[in-house]
């Protein structure tokens, strides 16, 4: 692997990501899937970057499943998302910032077409007016909530406890990225490295120190692709996708993978217990599993952030292996002890409505 | 009659036009960007469909413009372009101001550069190699990977860059696929041991000869024609290079590991071209290749009297077919000169 050819490419495909007072829109299944991420990351941007993020709580799903899955028009898409654009304009607000990367791709998708077909537009705004009698600014940025952990990667390095590092052989982790489908596959240009060299997780994982494994199923869907989980018949071709990958990046011994959508760390993590239950096998190192984070778990790690209170106990893939080789100080009695911590209390009023 | 035309660009065609044009007399100004004339010949090994040593044809077109007085500027660009009534006058990067009675343009084609198409993995990883690349491995005579060792399973990539709407290039490079079969047999010669295999959308053999070749290549040489787009290449751990491939014939995807990835990289209007498109208002079409006055009587003409179109600035074309476009444009020009010109 050339290693200057990629440095081209992620050269080529840089974005403008705004630098605060952003507008956040929360995942529809992320809660229920990892329930720290989200808490996690506005502790970071908050209480760390010391940014202005503000949420809504009349914010609704975009749509996007239902969009996919080809069970909501386009239509009704479009004027559910122009009516979050007007709950972000009533708020004063102009950087839309999506937690979830399909309705990162979604939003991208529908001011694309605004933007080649105004027609469209200006239809979707007059249903809009008709159903809610409500008015909107297209955001003036649009970036997902990792495209912003990637603008402050640094930042977050410069206030690290812990390195992607191996801390009894001082090497670099060796670190699995997975992008979402829908962050740059639709439109490489509004990703961080494009779609196909992402670098928008890579350039975290090289920041905090650890290194990225490019491996031949590397762009390979996870396994949640809509119609493959949601379609229950389908359900065997999501475990099939999943397995195709952690079969291919099993030879390069993965010490962790990162990810940034909400399905993705979901069906990686999960299926990763079904195949071992079906067939016994595990892809990680020591007869163990590979374990799965979202960015914003490694960021809390990195950070120093108490791996429970960033819920990793809800992973079905232990990520104690991982803590371990980091050197994480954390209370294995405690996993499952579901007290509250202080810092998840003083968090817990994070809708500012 | 004495005259000036300034012909731009020393490949084929603009080789083979200054020639014609200085053998009758003319006075000629030939025009090359680069050190020395012969454009994308040079670095060509064997030519289609017979496989003749490219240096006979250079040979030809050095003949014809030997000893004929024709003014060769090398390594000379254009900065200016102006026209009066009845004639033009050219400032070369060097800031001499050239005066003629008609242009004859010549600019060519480039290679499409190939790693614009990302997922092929042309400069991101060891032995995904171009067409020229592997030319440049023929004159050699050395087929090996960045190791140094002898591939033994090659796979060569149809269309890169050509009929292809992600790249914005909707036309067919028409030369690609012979150029592949012809490496592919090549590479078979070079290495008997190999395999190879060609993923195609389409063979057009259009070309005399070509479809004989195409016979060839599976019959006498074992080369495998998979119909089918590639979608992307990758490195395996062991550093082979995996494809994956949709089998339109069997109806089903493949993933195969090869030692050595080569893209059939299509040809697309050269910079060169562009940037006297730029400075001379001479028109472009819808696949950006200089646009021919008259596509069926007019193809050398412009849409600026007593400029000129010679060879590949116009669309994809083969030698033979350069040379014949050439030859015409000699005509045209001597048609303008003596008759057309006010």
């Amino acid at each position: 692997m050339i290693l200057e050819g990629k440095k081209a490419i992620w050269n080529d495909y840089q974005k403008e990501i705004a630098d605060d007072k952003y507008y956040y829109v929360r995942s529809c299944v992320r809660q229920n899937f990892f329930p720290g991420s989200e808490t996690a990351f506005l502790k970071i941007m908050r209480e760390e970057l010391k940014k202005d993020v503000y949420e809504h709580p009349c914010h609704t799903t975009c749509t996007g499943i239902g969009y996919h899955g080809d069970i909501v028009p386009v239509e009704t898409t479009m004027t559910v998302v122009a009516r979050q654009f007007a709950i972000m304009t009533e708020a004063g607000y102009e950087n839309l910032l999506p937690s979830c990367i399909t309705s990162f791709g979604l939003y991208t998708e529908i001011l694309d077409t605004w933007h080649h077909f105004p027609e469209v537009e200006e239809k979707v705004r007059r249903q809009l007016r008709k159903a809610t009698g409500r008015e909107f600014r297209k955001p003036k940025n649009l970036a997902h909530a990792s495209d912003v952990i990637y603008k402050f990667r640094k930042e977050i390095a410069s206030k690290a406890k812990y390195k992607l590092v191996n801390k009894n052989t001082g090497e670099p982790l060796k670190v699995v990225d997975h992008i979402g489908c829908h962050y740059a596959k639709m439109f490489p240009s509004k990703g961080i490295g494009g779609a196909e060299y992402p670098y928008v997780l890579a350039g975290m994982v090289e920041e905090w120190g650890g290194n990225v494994i490019d491996y031949p199923e590397r762009r390979h869907c996870c396994g949640f692709g809509f119609r493959q989980y949601l379609v229950q018949a389908n359900r065997g071709f999501s475990v099939a996708c999943s397995k195709e990958k952690f079969e291919s990046m099993k030879p390069f011994k993965p010490d962790m993978i990162i990810t940034n959508c909400p399905g993705c760390p979901m069906f990686l993590d999960r299926w990763q217990y079904v195949i071992n239950e079906m067939e016994g096998k595990r892809y990680g190192q020591n007869e163990e599993g590979i374990p799965v984070f979202t960015y914003e778990e490694v960021a809390g790690l990195v950070l120093g952030y108490d791996p429970w209170e960033l819920g990793l106990q809800m992973h079905q893939t232990d990520c104690e292996p991982v803590l371990d080789k980091i050197g994480i100080d954390y209370s294995p009695e405690d996993k499952y002890n579901l007290k509250i911590i202080p810092s998840y209390s003083e968090s817990r009023s994070l809708i500012n409505v | 009659m004495s005259k000036h035309v300034i012909v731009i660009g020393g490949g084929v065609a603009g080789l083979e036009v200054a020639g014609q044009l200085s053998k009758v007399g003319i006075e000629v100004s030939l025009i090359e960007k680069e050190s020395k004339t012969g454009g994308h010949l040079n670095n060509w090994y064997k030519l289609f469909p017979d496989r003749r040593n490219s240096s006979e044809v250079k040979e030809y077109l050095n003949g014809i413009t030997a000893n004929n007085g024709i003014n060769l500027m090398t390594d000379t660009t254009i900065e200016k372009f102006n026209r009066s009534r009845s004639c033009f006058s050219i400032t070369t990067n060097g800031g001499k101001e050239l005066i003629a009675d008609a242009i004859v343009v010549a600019t060519g084609f480039d290679l499409f550069k190939s790693a614009r198409k990302e997922e092929y993995g042309y400069g991101i990883y060891d032995n995904v190699i171009t067409s020229a690349d592997l030319e440049e491995m023929f004159r050699k005579g050395e087929i090996v990977l960045t190791d140094g060792s002898v591939p033994e399973s090659i796979g060569i990539i149809h269309c890169v860059g050509s009929r292809d709407e992600k790249v914005g290039n909707y036309y067919c490079s028409k030369l690609c696929c012979v150029t592949a079969v012809k490496q592919a047999i090549e590479l078979r010669e070079h290495l008997p041991e190999s395999k190879v295999f060609c993923y195609y959308m389409d063979m057009r053999m259009g070309g005399a000869f070509y479809e004989e070749l195409y016979r060839e290549a599976q019959e006498k040489w074992g080369v495998n024609f998979i119909r089918g787009k590639v979608s992307e290449a990758s490195e395996t751990i062991e550093k082979k290079l995996m494809v994956k491939v949709e089998d339109t014939l069997a109806g089903r995807p493949l993933k195969m590991n090869l030692d050595m990835l080569v893209l059939m990289a299509g040809m697309e209007m050269s910079a060169g071209g562009e940037k006297v498109a730029g400075m001379s208002g001479l028109k472009t079409g819808e696949n950006r290749f200089f646009a021919a006055a008259d596509n069926h009587f007019g193809s050398n003409k412009s849409n600026i009297e007593g400029i000129f179109y010679a060879g590949t600035c116009t669309a994809p074309m083969n030698i033979t077919e350069t040379i014949s476009h050439a030859r015409a444009a000699f005509t045209e020009v001597m048609e303008w000169l003596r008759n057309g010109k006010r």
